[in-house]
């Protein structure tokens, strides 16, 4: 298994695990895959993780602000009809807690990672563009009309070059070299 | 007797949720205190008689590995039960929490079940009507 797939291994199970236990919702898998980075157009509620260590990025979920507010209500056991504060901050959390979860599984292989707290963005139209090359990884879930979209890019740091990810048929793991 | 509770992470929706699940666990407490980090947490320390710490570990200001190091180092804190409700799952910053004299951990996500267990032994059930 390369990285790409570790990854994307990890986000659809981190996922349904949140949105099982959080949510006591099983969502289902949609389209998954790995996209070049580029400037994309977003409507609806994104929200920013940064992941960093020797390997560093950015995680993110996006979503319509339908699906926030349902997410919201379902996490909290509250009414949630339009995109507030507390909307937001559900977002956050669950973007915390599927990176999070990923982050952990990642540090397997990678060694040691640190979280950012997240940030959340709300709004129509708006360009959002990771510096750097890396390739997102990507998984769309679906919540019967509503989808959501989790993905993730990282990529090894300058100074930790020397640490690469070496992969065998049964395990993976971060390489000195 | 009754217990009052400390829950702190900058997430309101954390601190709604473990509101929530503290009172379904049939523990005997009597408030819930909230605090959104570190900073905050001691604030609520300092005026209040707090019997359990549930804490997150990433946040702002002050985080809850440098809020556990404080109460260990204060002698009228050092006694109250940390527990860390966290996304970390690494050796690293459990280990360290565990170090510095954590009660325990939980890692998000979390049923009301694990933190029901975790706190078994902690608290006191609440009496029968």
């Amino acid at each position: 298994m390369n990285l790409n797939e570790i990854i994307l291994k990890s986000i659809t199970e981190s996922t349904l695990q949140v949105f099982s236990t959080m949510l006591g919702v099983d969502i289902a898998c949609g389209e998954a895959g790995v996209k070049a980075g580029m400037p994309e157009s977003n409507e609806g509620v994104v929200s920013f993780i940064g992941v960093a260590g020797a390997w560093a990025g950015t995680g993110s979920v996006s979503c319509s602000p339908a699906m926030a507010c349902r997410v919201c209500a379902e996490m909290l056991m509250c009414e949630a009809s339009a995109v507030n504060e507390e909307v937001l901050d559900t977002v956050a959390e669950l973007t915390n807690m599927i990176i999070g979860s990923v982050k952990t599984e990642l540090e397997k292989h990678l060694g040691p990672l640190g979280l950012s707290i997240p940030t959340v963005v709300y709004g129509r139209n708006f360009k959002t563009k990771s510096a750097g090359n890396a390739e997102w990884v990507m998984v769309r879930f679906q919540w019967d009309d509503e989808s959501m979209l989790v993905k993730l890019c990282l990529e090894p740091k300058e100074q930790a070059a020397h640490v690469m990810f070496h992969t065998s048929s049964t395990d993976s793991c971060a390489l000195e070299v | 007797m009754e217990s009052n509770v400390l829950v702190v992470d900058d997430s309101a929706a954390i601190r709604k949720i473990l509101q929530r699940v503290l009172r379904q666990t049939g523990m005997a407490i009597h408030t819930i205190h909230e605090a959104g980090d570190g900073q905050e947490a001691l604030a609520v320390l300092t005026a209040h008689k707090i019997d359990l710490v549930l804490s997150d570990i990433n946040m702002p200001k002050m985080d809850g590995l440098q809020l556990l190091a404080s109460m260990k180092a204060a002698a009228q804190w050092r006694q109250i039960p940390v527990v860390m409700i966290t996304t970390e799952g690494g050796e690293t910053k459990v280990g360290e929490a565990v170090k510095l004299g954590a009660a325990g951990y939980v890692r998000k996500p979390f049923t009301a079940d694990q933190i029901k267990e975790k706190l078994a032994g902690i608290l006191e059930p609440a009496l029968p009507l």
